[in-house]
């Protein structure tokens, strides 16, 4: 019996590898998208949290340039003051809302009209609807970029290898018009002119204002409107994992003590 | 449970030990995991971001009152009468049921004159929540020609509660006067809610 | 029940109520001293673990339907809002998503497990059978839930799986497409068949609830199988539920807790996939879907053969064939470890299946398709062929005389014999 048991044992045990191996083999992995830029970024690995200063560069980038096109509907002004985010301050959140014209109403006359925004307001769209967004982007539609780092393989990888990988295209490679080579999107054909160039927007700090520092500041502002709720997850985690590592020591404990003198030739 | 014979005292107190202790985490476990199944029921992030709302009272005349929607609240606005802010003035304090002002702009213990019931310098304008304090329905009075009760302010139709023209409770069940929300005139006929 | 409790009421009113309505006498008899084979390993602390995934998915569950929109305008925002602004809402969500996923590894080994040790053979047909129809529901509420978020998986899923039905256009022409008609509620799927989807995903976890409370019921009367595959027969063969079995199914809980909590809280969207975050597009689908990993296998089948409608029935015969394993098998023995030469068809079977389930994720083309279609014919051949014709001719190894002699030797085996 001990014979089998461990041969049953050493059985499962590759069981259990190869279901694993299959579970590390995700169903995306045949997708063989392009190759990505792969970054060590502030938020990854399991102790990861957000680089405010990133973030609200990152802000900064999106609001002067991604905003012009790319709506983001799940966001709130709100959500630029919340912990675990860039953590603008009250007043700052307050002014970054006002300087937005929100639509709101109908008034008492049944009209529609503008006011400055509020830290409870959306973030404004730049168009009303998808077909204006497209009328003005020669046919091809801007998509919502709130949960983008979640919604593409690599996540903030793809951003920032998307927003660093315009070139010249190959020269056997026949583009159609209106569109632009980009190494890092799927079929490297895509309708956004490059959005970025050294320079192109204002940094308050002293960081070098490169478009490579752009495309990583906002690919990390994206993960975390993709993901709010990072910090918390990461911080909760910890706690939770060492509490259940002594917890499953002490059931081990308990499990031998019980089943002492139960197991083994001891009657 | 049952222990054998060959188990020694030492044995069976060194598992208890154990067992107990892993009857409290088995505890903690539980209890922690209640927390979040019932805070999720509380006002979401979107709901505690405080809305304002702003109103503009530029076309109301004295006599009229209007109710406006804020936080999923109706609140009443009422131009009133230099006869109804008489009345208003007229009532001693130990005659209301409830004697204070229940003005979140004042200090909690603030007394429920007419003057801390209606608008900091403007005492023509009341502003309230329109709920009657006894079971949460809407009091009539605001419409013209609707019942407004024995004090000429608000009835509620559900158990028979009387406001007087300060929104003040002066009979039936109801137990405090109504309610009135932080609010501020932003302009001379504009406020803002909230 | 075929045990009878032992249970003793402490007090007078423990026994009033006793008289009237015995549960804690039911309880006492089947979960404190229920007498368990002595010799059941860590496969056997599945049952326990999966009883808790249905808790935690029927309790996450309940309260995000307090805040989800079933409406193609509201669902997938509601999903965010609820990660977003709702209390403890992306946890409550994140452990719901991983948690089916973790539902699935434990039925799988569970499975597994009934069909190493030939948990299915007699008294235990029923038992296995309820088995197989809670799988069958698990997927098919599993496929609901995950089609509520309405991204763009979601939708094609939902798309892909409804339109299984209209294979049968091949059988009986306009059958098919009118059935599928009915599902959606419409030309195409849209409001009316999310809606639907809900109200069914709401019911089924309950549905599966009751048919375990069967499954248990029926495990309860000849008692658990176990490792060396023979009946308790003496005293020392078994041990009381409690305190033996209910320590060790908890421990074995709190370690798959770890794996449980390691995803929701370092990698909730790992086994998920990013297109599901692209809200449902009825105009365009997306370049490569695949179903969630717990369906790969199925789908690899389907895949494998390139007719419609026998593809279908390809798809829904692995499932079905499930229910006829106690009649397939001719075995006399019940545990693999004593059957030298099935063991090897049977881990040979656990490699097919792990190679149709990364099979389901590449694309149908090259190599992919030769192999699944060999993965599929085993599949089949694993039931259809291997469990009669093995099981007859095959020469069993030694069983022991008791699970006594099995887990504490001849000597002790022999004692407990004498005194018996």
């Amino acid at each position: 019996m001990s014979f089998s048991m461990t041969r049953m044992r050493a059985a499962g045990l590759a069981a259990a590898l190869g279901l694993a191996a299959v579970l590390a083999v995700p169903a995306q992995a045949a997708e063989h998208g392009p190759e990505l830029k792969e970054l060590d970024w502030s938020f990854s690995g399991p102790f990861g949290m957000y680089d405010r200063a990133q973030l609200q560069r990152g802000y900064q980038v999106y609001k002067t340039i991604c905003a012009n096109c790319h709506s983001m509907n799940l966001m709130s002004y709100r959500n630029l003051g919340e912990p675990g985010g860039p953590e603008f301050s009250e007043g700052d959140v307050k002014t970054l809302a006002s300087q937005a014209q929100v639509t709101d109403g109908p008034n008492d006359q049944g009209d529609m009209f503008k006011r400055p925004g509020r830290p409870s307001d959306r973030f404004v769209a730049p168009f009303a609807n998808p077909q204006m967004a497209r009328a003005a982007n020669g046919g091809a539609l801007p998509p919502d970029l709130s949960v983008m780092a979640k919604a593409r393989e690599g996540g903030p990888d793809y951003i920032y290898s998307l927003l660093t990988g315009y070139g010249e295209k190959p020269d056997d490679m026949q583009m159609a018009p209106g569109m632009h080579y980009n190494e890092a999107f799927p079929g490297h054909q895509i309708a956004m002119l490059p959005p970025l160039a050294d320079g192109v927007v204002p940094y308050t700090d002293d960081t070098p204002k490169t478009l490579d520092n752009y495309a990583k500041d906002v690919a990390a502002f994206l993960m975390w409107t993709a993901e709010p709720k990072l910090e918390e997850r990461h911080k909760l985690g910890t706690r939770v994992m060492v509490f259940l590592f002594v917890f499953a020591i002490i059931m081990y404990l308990a499990k031998k003590a019980v089943w002492k003198g139960k197991h083994h030739k001891a009657i | 449970m049952s222990t054998s014979i060959t188990e020694d005292d030492e044995d069976v107190s060194r598992r208890d030990v154990i067992l107990i202790t892993a009857g409290g985490f088995a505890g903690v476990l539980g209890v922690a995991s209640i927390w979040p199944l019932l805070d999720q029921m509380n006002p979401d992030s979107s709901a505690q971001a405080l809305a304002t709302t702003e109103v503009d009272l530029s076309h109301m005349e004295r006599g009229q009152a209007i109710t406006v929607m804020w936080r999923g609240k109706p609140i009443f606005i009422r131009y009133r009468t230099d006869d109804e802010v008489a009345a208003g003035k007229d009532v001693p304090l130990s005659e209301l049921p409830d004697k204070v002002a229940r003005n979140a702009n004042l200090p909690d213990d603030a007394p429920a004159t007419d003057e801390n019931r209606a608008a900091e310098g403007k005492e023509p304008w009341l502003v309230m929540i329109g709920i009657c304090t006894h079971l949460g329905c809407i009091p009539d009075g605001q419409a013209p020609g609707s019942n407004k009760g024995e004090f000429g302010g608000w009835f509620c139709p559900c158990h028979g509660s009387q406001y007087d023209t300060a929104g003040r409770i002066r009979k039936g069940p109801a137990p405090e006067n109504m309610a009135i929300p932080p609010y501020a005139f932003t302009g001379d006929t504009k406020i803002k809610i909230g | 029940m075929a045990h009878q409790s032992t249970y003793q009421p402490s007090s007078k009113l423990g026994a009033w109520f006793d008289e009237r309505l015995p549960i804690p006498r039911m309880v006492h008899g089947q979960f404190i001293d229920f007498p368990t084979p002595r010799n059941l390993n860590y496969w056997w602390t599945f049952g326990g673990i999966l009883v808790f995934c249905l808790a935690v998915q029927i309790v996450t569950g309940i309260v995000l339907a307090m805040h989800y929109v079933a409406s193609p305008d509201h669902a997938f925002n509601s999903v965010e809002a609820i990660m977003r602004d709702v209390n403890w809402g992306w946890f409550l969500r994140y452990t719901h998503a991983v948690g089916a996923s973790m539902f699935f590894i434990a039925v799988y080994i569970h499975a597994f497990r009934g069909l190493y040790y030939g948990s299915y053979k007699a008294p235990r047909e029923v038992l296995w059978m309820l088995g197989v129809l809670i799988l069958l529901l698990m997927i098919t509420t599993a496929f609901m839930g995950y089609s509520l978020v309405w991204g763009q998986m979601s939708f094609w899923a939902v798309t892909v799986i409804t339109n299984l039905f209209s294979s049968l256009d091949m059988l009986v022409p306009g059958l098919g497409t009118t059935l599928v008609q009915w599902i959606w509620g419409g030309y195409a799927v849209g409001g009316p068949t999310l809606n639907r989807l809900f109200a069914l995903h709401y019911l089924l976890p309950f549905v599966i609830a009751g048919v375990v409370l069967l499954h248990i019921w029926a495990l309860h009367i000849p008692g658990n199988g176990n490792p060396a595959g023979i009946d308790v027969r003496l005293k020392s063969d078994s041990l009381p539920f409690h305190p033996y079995y209910t320590i060790k199914d908890g421990f074995a809980l709190v370690v798959f807790l770890l794996l449980f909590a390691g995803f929701v809280f370092y990698a909730p969207n790992y086994l998920g996939h990013p297109d599901n975050y692209v809200p449902a597009n009825p105009l365009q689908t997306p370049p490569h879907i695949v179903p969630e990993w717990y369906f790969l296998p199925f789908y690899a089948i389907l895949r494998a053969i390139p007719n419609k409608l026998i593809g279908v029935a390809a798809l829904f015969g692995a499932i079905a064939i499930l229910f006829f394993v106690p009649w397939l098998d001719r075995s006399k023995v019940r545990s693999t470890t004593y059957r030298p030469v099935f063991k090897w068809f049977f881990w040979l079977f656990v490699a097919d299946c792990l190679m149709l389930g990364y099979l389901g994720s590449q694309m149908p083309e090259g190599i992919y398709v030769l192999l699944s279609r060999l993965g599929a014919i085993y599949y089949f051949a694993f039931f259809l062929v291997v469990m009669p014709v093995v099981g007859m001719f095959e020469k069993p190894k030694q069983l022991p005389g008791s699970i006594t002699e099995a887990v504490l030797g001849k000597e002790a085996a022999a004692k407990a014999e004498a005194s018996a």
